[in-house]
């Protein structure tokens, strides 16, 4: 298989450098917006002479709803560890055995027997990351380390908080702030976070995207935040520090999968296996400012990027991080209903 | 014009229009000054530079996505003005006959429906049709844009045709004007200004639609609402304001061309 | 006598089928690739819900219909009314009335001044109040976030004129949705009240005018009548889409408060409860369309009557 792939590889960038321009194939690729290298499509497109196309989704449910009509023609979709395994139950994806691939040796071990995709039959890491909070220390000066921030806020930032509107996220981070397992149905801690969200909800001041200028600009000085965009917030005002709540805080990751549907799935595959070289995946990391769990990759990015707090998780707080994982549908139902009810 | 008359400048009516128009423009004003700030955010202000419509220029998912939409807009509310205008004179100036409430219920139905309903019904019922056919192209879209397209084309025009009544155009058919005849130099112009209107609405609405885009584009169909959407989890850039801004120029440019050639003609 | 009453019949025959080719390409196009996929819909209503979105197929249940009304108690098995679901319809119906209301005060006035512009200037007029329009919804709302934030253009100003002290919170409120929304779709409101205004012979009031009648009366007897479909059809054109908004509350008002369209959408999306949000918006609907054809007997009636 191996031998098979280098030759067709080989003959495919043969002929490439033979002939002009013109596109031998072409890759569609479904990933969340904003998301993807301009320079690793246009390196790819280079390299095996195959036309790119690149499509944006906004939530992983809008992906998997159009996915499982089919028709769309799209051959990679990059969903989060969050829905993968469904993906994976619902026979949306070829098991195009990444672990068999050439690069595969490049992949850090922690990301390779994955409780969403063990073994990695099926998909490569693309970016991981972790969801916190943010806090203007200009602005309230005491420990960021902790969901507090949100739930029971310090006077300075009452009024000033922002929260991304994701149910998942928000409860997770709830339910671990009240010692709760994730996706627990425990009438307790579900009692607790309920009454929790309703009571700190009228000190936020918005539920919405973390938009960058909204916090450099004054408007948030708080908030729930990823830690590629908590990245991009310090760089345009350094007095933002990113905090890693110590009760608990999910880890997640977007993992790069062929459909099973797809038109071109050998171009696919040779996506798949672009990706995990670490001079490529350098490349994703550069763009979007998360990590992407490819050994190597640190020596093809910038300093500033590798000694990253946001990137490279401190020491002390690593333990309290818990890779996110989908609930149960009937857990998932109760989640909902809560939250419709906090939101309503 | 021999006279002035005081009703057709009510003065407070005329203040609130022209506070309207002020309204209007004062967000459009901040977006192009904000098309040319330097800085990398929208909201401060770091000095003069066209960077942003280079980047815009240079980033070719941008272009192409304008292309798309500028392709689909055009062409859907064409389409939906056409079926609309026919549809409001079949529906007005008549006695009540049966399915008259019908058809005006089913014409307006698009509205009631909240997008994403639609949007859902759509992704279904259209992928199992490109699956069949094999066809995946912009076809999906121009048809769904046409059709919610069509209630806000037939509004305005059949609300001009309410003001409209027959004697006109049974003066012409008495005077043995044949019924096409009646309809162009008669009706049409009657009715152009609602025509105009509705084509209007129908064009701006098409251009503005992203959740039913989402759901029924395929593999490298964005349209430029469909690609800002992508963006808002992230963070929303200045090419975005340089794209509106070129595009506010084209309008401009397009709009004073007309004018200029309609004031010649008369 | 009998010939011409056939006669009569062929011709209100014609007629009728001509209306019927007429309106045959609207329906067609809203058949295909609207109201006909919607019927998946009412299906997907009565269908079990998917673990993960979508339904299970062909495995019925009346459980999406229940829910639209009764909710079971969070914590135990409890059964009472969707007070959620409640409170969110009332907010999207408030807050579309009132965002009918200020178009039609402002859009009222700015048609009535470009149907009394000289003919030949109309349409410039009318180019005027669509450019900005021109420019993508998203793109807007985020112009008019700039307008209303504490550092804004409108707060600098109120600032610097010495008339606030410090800034208004404007941004995500109620009041920024709402005056959002009316920015949004006030195009949707003047475009038919000029289109129904431009016909009006403006002699009319004039003559009125000349006879004494007071401003106001010439107003509400001459020209209210007269523009009245045009009222109407913009009145529809803004509240129902309003009750169906999603990017503006989501960007103007923070996300905080969910408005239908958000509820709808948040079951299709992350609630994963397709038969929940399918029922949700038929109820919606439903609503909808009888106000809509409740209103359509009635005027078709009083149309029927002036047109002899």
């Amino acid at each position: 298989m191996r031998t098979h792939l280098t030759a067709a590889v080989s003959a495919l960038a043969l002929c490439s450098s033979l002939t002009s321009a013109h596109a031998e194939g072409v890759l569609n690729i479904f990933n969340w917006g904003e998301y993807t290298s301009p320079e690793l499509i246009a390196k790819f497109e280079a390299t095996y002479d195959v036309k790119v196309t690149l499509t944006d989704y906004d939530s992983n449910d809008t992906a998997l709803a159009k996915a499982r009509q089919g028709g769309s023609g799209f051959d990679i979709v990059v969903p989060s560890s969050t829905s993968l395994h469904i993906w994976i139950d619902e026979g949306l994806l070829l098991e195009s055995r990444p672990d068999q691939m050439e690069n595969f040796k490049h992949v850090d071990p922690r990301w390779v027997d994955v409780p969403f995709d063990p073994g990695r039959h099926y998909s490569v890491p693309w970016q991981w990351g972790t969801t916190g909070v943010s806090v203007n220390t200009a602005v309230y000066s005491g420990d960021p380390n902790t969901s507090a921030i949100f739930l029971d806020p310090p006077p300075e930032l009452v009024g000033k908080i922002n929260v991304i509107p994701e149910m998942l996220d928000v409860m997770d981070l709830t339910i671990k702030y009240f010692g709760g397992e994730s996706c627990t149905t425990d009438e307790e801690v579900l009692k607790k976070v309920h009454a929790k969200l309703v009571e700190a909800k009228p000190k936020w001041v918005a539920m919405d995207y973390p938009s960058i200028e909204k916090y450099t600009a004054g408007d948030y000085a708080g908030g729930t935040n990823w830690s590629g965009g908590a990245f991009r917030i310090r760089v345009e005002a350094p007095e933002f520090v990113y905090g890693y709540p110590k009760e608990g805080y999910p880890i997640w990751m977007d993992n790069v999968a062929v459909l099973a549907a797809a038109p071109n799935v050998e171009n696919a595959k040779l996506f798949q296996n672009f990706i995990m070289d670490p001079e490529n995946a350098a490349l994703i990391s550069i763009y979007a400012r998360y990590a992407n769990g490819i050994m190597g990759s640190e020596a093809f990015m910038p300093e500033d990027m590798t000694s990253a707090p946001e990137v490279a998780v401190p020491e002390e707080f690593l333990a309290a991080g818990e890779f996110s994982v989908a609930c149960p549908p009937e857990v998932n139902d109760l989640y909902t209903r809560i939250w419709t009810d906090v939101l309503k | 014009m021999a006279r002035q008359f005081s009703v057709r400048h009510q003065r407070g009516f005329t203040t609130i229009a022209l506070i309207c128009f002020f309204l209007l423009y004062l967000p459009i004003a901040t977006l192009v000054v904000y098309a040319f700030n330097a800085g990398s955010t929208v909201g401060t202000w770091e000095g003069f530079s066209l960077r942003w419509f280079e980047a815009a220029w240079e980033n070719t998912r941008i272009i192409d996505a304008t292309l798309r939409s500028l392709t689909i807009a055009p062409i859907a509310a064409l389409i939906a003005t056409a079926a609309a205008t026919m549809a409001a004179l079949a529906t007005t100036r008549t006695a009540p006959y049966p399915g008259l409430t019908f058809k005006y219920a089913f014409i307006n139905q698009p509205l009631m429906v909240p997008e994403i309903v639609t949007a859902v019904a759509l992704l279904v019922v259209f992928s199992q049709v490109k699956v069949w056919t094999g066809y995946s192209g912009l076809g999906y879209l121009i048809m769904a844009h046409a059709a919610f397209c069509i209630p806000f084309a037939y509004l305005p025009i059949r609300a001009r045709l309410e003001t409209m009544d027959l004697t006109l155009e049974r003066a012409a058919a008495d005077l043995y004007a044949r019924p096409w005849r009646v309809f162009r130099r008669v009706t049409l112009p009657l009715m152009w200004p609602g025509i105009l209107a509705g084509f209007m609405l129908a064009f701006v609405v098409s251009l503005d639609d992203v959740v039913i885009t989402e759901f029924v584009k395929s593999a490298g169909q964005d349209t430029l609402p469909t690609y800002m959407l992508g963006q808002l989890r992230r963070a929303v850039t200045p090419e975005m304001n340089a794209i509106s801004t070129v595009f506010l120029a084209l309008s401009v440019a397009v709009v004073s061309l007309f004018f200029f050639l309609s004031r010649k003609k008369t | 006598m009998s010939k011409a009453q056939d006669i009569i019949k062929a011709a209100e025959r014609r007629d009728l089928r001509s209306r019927w080719l007429l309106s045959a390409p609207s329906l067609l196009i809203i058949f295909v690739a609207a109201i006909g996929p919607l019927a998946v819909v009412v299906l997907y209503s009565f269908m079990v819900k998917g673990d993960y979105g979508d339904v299970k197929y062909w495995q019925f249940s009346g459980e999406g219909w229940f829910s639209v009304l009764f909710e079971r108690g969070l914590f135990d098995d409890s059964i009472s009314l969707a007070d959620a679901h409640l409170s969110i319809l009332w907010r999207s119906v408030k807050i579309s009335i009132i965002t009918t209301i200020v178009t039609l005060i402002i859009g009222f006035p700015t048609a009535y001044f470009i149907a009394t512009r000289p003919p030949n200037r109309r349409d410039l007029w009318l180019f005027l109040i669509t450019i900005p329009f021109w420019t993508n919804l998203l793109i807007r709302t985020f112009a008019i976030q700039e307008v209303f934030r504490n550092e804004g253009v409108l707060n600098t100003a109120l600032i610097r004129t010495g008339l606030l002290e410090k800034p208004l919170q404007i941004m995500f409120t109620d009041g920024a949705i709402l005056l959002g929304i009316a920015y949004v779709y006030l195009p949707l409101m003047v475009l038919p009240l000029y289109a129904s205004l431009e016909k009006f012979d403006f002699r009319l009031a004039e003559a009125a005018s000349d006879l004494y009648a007071k401003p106001g009366r010439v107003l509400r007897r001459i020209i209210l009548p007269m523009v009245k479909p045009g009222l109407i059809a913009g009145s529809i054109l803004v509240f129902i889409p309003s009750l169906g908004a999603y990017v503006t509350p989501r960007v103007l008002g923070g996300g905080k408060h969910l408005m239908l369209g958000n509820l709808i959408e948040l079951q299709f999306g992350q609630g994963r409860n397709w038969p929940l949000g399918s029922a949700l918006s038929i109820s919606l609907t439903a609503i909808v369309m009888l106000s809509l054809l409740v209103y359509v007997r009635a005027s078709s009636k009083s149309g029927a009557r002036s047109h002899g």
